[in-house]
């Protein structure tokens, strides 16, 4: 009937993802709707347990969780773009585990910044998931004003507060001045305070450090250059985190509109409703393709990344959270219980929107970068 | 996951370029355009000797096969010629309906004797075609048309009024919907066919836009008689014949969006002072340049998606509505913050403030255009709700019911 189509073949723009790395996703997809149930991440929610073991357990064993280190260091072995399908999956099942921490942040100051001994000694406990880690590396925009941490070359003093897994963890990569800084977290002075999140199901702490023994990863411009390759990758692989509520929280609330009634008819038939669904979808569409050019320039390490990493970091966090406001609004008055699970959407955006940053120091990179090209 | 171009597509990009290096100009400023200084008479001339010599390249239909006059190349080679011309002064608008839309219907419906007149021509134009479906009580509402074709034998009177008929003063033929039934519901009474501009009881009156331009038209019809064999596709079939011609629409992914708004709105910064200080160094036009990449950037790579599932041989599916939707209102949003930067001075107009105004101002004179053009944003969002995400349609009276009744 129309035109013959175009000759496709030879056609390589590919600005997506390859059918092995899509079924890694969906085995992954499947086990998290298996594992990180509603029920499941409540456990965390009230507090019971610090982290969902179960679904760490899982994600860790399908090599899943360790999709970006290497083989030598007891990884998968995989790569960044499959490490991106799974942060997705993870964001859209809320699962309530460590891996931002774990993997994004520690694994990777410690791939990039770390000795060879260092790698050796820490990365296979951390792919086998026999260690939890974490990483603090220092805010442009705080609060509480705690003075730096101190490094002397062995020991450190001091206190770092919001730590994410803080009381999980088993090591933790701090910056201290000018340093990076390796502790293991079973050393002498180290003592820790929970504090409450907003997100219970991604819990926080505060490490007090008092003559801890401690080893440096890296230091001076060489650790500045780290600490901002280290929270590039991760400002991407948490945009895929968002993605992945972002578009659960709006099938969550498609389908509710789909079966509420009111004035005799289906809500999700009102134009307003459908029309801030539509709008949902295309700030969510909009994030995902900033999210994807986030985890080519990641993958490729591109000099392109803290330009593409910041650009989806800001799309994804307004993204998700605009998408987890609206839907508790499209639920209407149910949307605000308890039992509904809309608020733990609306609480890991807040969570996974600041954990590195607020959107607005990253559109102000964002802003230097763009300007920087220009000139 | 890759932006590299094959050895392939990097051998045909220099192809392309030594083609337009020996064929066209290279834009000397960014905000230049095609026939600067010439009068609407000249401009159409200078742009046919343009498209003739494009044609006799191959280049105006690439996708299409040889014996259609095309290249039988690739998705991908089409949006390499596109980057590289984009450097170039050639001719935008003019041919945009005919290529991208028309033609490819005249190539599905027309007679083979019609297709052997038309599509050369109309390739290297020599004919240029418009679009004739809106009308004053069918916008939106495309099934709404009331111009009516009465069949005499083997040819069809037309009598009716089209309305924002794009390049209807300077076209040659256009594809037209008209009613055909009066007792049919709606969408099933209407009938495409071929119109020729220049003929008997055509009269087109140009529009003046808020732009200050004339680029489209009203079209009366009176008695005008159109052959049998110039009807595209059933009697009654027009429907369907104008959703294939929408989807070349689609399919014709890239567009012309503008992809450096965020460059212009920092060079314009640059030149603003805000309190004394170049106004690229406030924090709030810092975030609004930000703002306009990620609108912007976010469109091109939306586009690069439905051309990787083109290229896997998926067909770009309603969820690409969402290009024109962002684009349209990133484009007036980006020229209203642009035109801000200079404060009371920003409101004069370019003649007096200055040339570096003029690309911006143009484009914030013409936003509200482009949001309406092609589908309103609030179509826009209906088949995003609709087609995208399973939502409920529209709830409507005139689907049934005969057209007469309603
Ligand atoms: C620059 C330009 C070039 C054009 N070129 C051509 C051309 O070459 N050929 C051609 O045939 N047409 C052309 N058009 C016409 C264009 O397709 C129509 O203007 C457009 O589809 C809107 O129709 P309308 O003007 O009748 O507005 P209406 O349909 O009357 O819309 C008015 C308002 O009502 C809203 N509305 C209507 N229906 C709904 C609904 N179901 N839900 C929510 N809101 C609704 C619209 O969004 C809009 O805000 C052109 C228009 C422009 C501006």
């Amino acid at each position: 009937m129309c035109l013959p189509l175009p000759n496709f073949q030879d056609v390589t723009v590919n600005f997506d993802f390859s059918d092995d790395q899509r079924r890694l996703q969906d085995e992954v997809r499947k086990m998290l709707a298996a594992t990180s149930t509603s029920a499941e991440v409540r456990k965390v929610l009230a507090g019971r347990t610090a982290y969902s073991e179960p679904v760490w357990r899982k994600l860790i064993d399908m090599g899943a969780a360790a999709a970006a280190i290497p083989e030598t260091y007891g990884g998968a072995g995989l790569g960044y773009l499959e490490l991106c399908l799974v942060a997705e999956e993870a964001g859209r099942h809320l699962a309530a585990v460590p891996l931002s921490s774990s993997f994004y942040l520690a694994a990777e100051a410690l791939l990039k910044g770390g000795s060879e001994a260092q790698k050796q000694r820490w990365l296979p406990r951390i792919a086998s998931g026999e260690l939890i880690a974490t990483a603090a590396l220092g805010a442009g925009e705080t609060y509480l004003a705690t003075p730096a941490l101190r490094f002397d070359g062995s020991t450190l003093n001091g206190k770092a507060a919001a730590v994410p897994d803080g009381i999980a963890a088993g090591l933790a990569i701090l910056s201290a001045g000018e340093d990076l800084v390796l502790v293991d977290l079973d050393s002498s002075g180290v003592d820790r305070r929970a504090l409450a999140s907003l997100d219970p199901t991604r819990p926080h702490a505060e490490l007090n450090f008092r003559d801890t023994p401690a080893e440096r990863l890296q230091g001076g411009r060489q650790g500045a250059d780290i600490v901002a390759r280290v929270l590039n990758g991760a400002a991407v692989l948490l945009a895929f985190e968002q993605v992945g509520g972002a578009a659960r929280i709006l099938d969550i609330s498609r389908d509710y509109s789909l079966e509420r009634k009111a004035f005799g008819r289906q809500i999700g038939s009102f134009q307003a409703l459908k029309h801030k669904m539509a709008d949902i979808y295309t700030r969510n569409e909009l994030a995902r393709v900033h999210a994807y050019y986030g985890a080519w320039a990641l993958a490729a390490d591109a000099p392109a990344l803290p330009l593409a990493a910041a650009a989806a970091r800001v799309a994804a966090t307004t993204a998700f959270k605009h998408a987890a406001e609206e839907g508790i609004e499209i639920h209407g008055g149910i949307g605000f219980t308890w039992e509904m699970d809309c608020h733990l959407y609306l609480r890991r955006s807040r969570h996974l929107g600041q954990l590195i940053g607020s959107e607005h120091a990253w559109r102000d990179r964002l802003a230097h970068e763009l300007i920087e090209e220009a000139a | 996951m890759d932006f590299k171009d094959s050895p392939e597509e990097a051998a045909y990009r220099a192809e392309v370029r030594a083609w337009l290096q020996a064929n066209s100009q290279p834009r000397q400023r960014a905000d230049q355009v095609f026939g600067e200084g010439l009068d609407d008479a000249a401009k159409l001339a200078a742009a046919k000797a343009w498209q003739a010599r494009k044609a006799q390249a191959g280049y105006a239909a690439i996708t299409w096969p040889k014996e259609m006059g095309g290249q039988g190349g690739t998705a991908m080679q089409e949006v390499i010629y596109k980057q590289e011309e984009a450097g170039y002064l050639v001719p935008r608008m003019i041919f945009e309906n005919s290529l991208g839309q028309c033609l490819p219907t005249i190539a599905t419906w027309a007679l083979p004797e019609l297709k052997a007149r038309h599509l050369a021509k109309g390739l290297a134009g020599e004919e240029i075609w418009c679009q004739l479906f809106s009308e004053p009580a069918a916008g939106s509402d495309t099934g709404g048309i009331r111009t009516r074709a009465d069949q005499q034998g083997d040819q069809w009177i037309l009598n009716g009024q089209k309305v924002w008929t794009s390049g209807a003063h300077f076209c040659d033929y256009g594809i037209l919907l008209a009613r055909s039934d009066w007792d049919k519901p709606k969408q099933e009474g209407l009938t495409m066919f071929i119109l020729d501009m220049k003929a008997p009881g055509v009269e087109i009156r140009p529009i003046h836009q808020m732009s200050g331009d004339a680029e489209f038209n009203e079209v009366f019809l009176n008695d005008v008689r159109i052959a049998d064999t110039h009807r595209l596709g059933p009697a009654c079939g027009g429907w369907k014949v104008m959703l294939s011609t929408l989807m070349h629409e689609r399919l014709a992914v890239g567009g012309h969006l503008p992809t450096d708004l965020h460059k212009r709105l920092i060079d314009l910064a640059r030149k603003c002072r805000w309190n004394g200080k170049p106004a690229i160094d406030d924090a709030r036009v810092r975030e609004r340049v930000a703002d306009a990449f990620l609108l912007q950037h976010g469109v091109e790579l939306i586009i690069a998606r439905g051309l990787t599932a083109l290229s896997k041989g998926k067909a770009p599916g309603p969820e690409m509505s969402i290009t024109k939707l962002v684009a349209a209102k990133a484009m007036q949003d980006i020229a209203s913050f642009a035109l801000e930067l200079a404060g009371p001075e920003g409101a004069l107009s370019h003649e007096s403030i200055g040339q570096d105004w003029h690309y911006m101002q143009r484009l914030w004179l013409g936003a509200p255009g482009a949001r309406v053009a092609g589908g309103t944003d609030e179509i826009m969002k209906n088949v995003i709700a609709e087609r995208v995400l399973g939502l409920p349609g529209e709830i409507r009276n005139d689907r049934k019911a005969p057209f007469r009744e309603l």
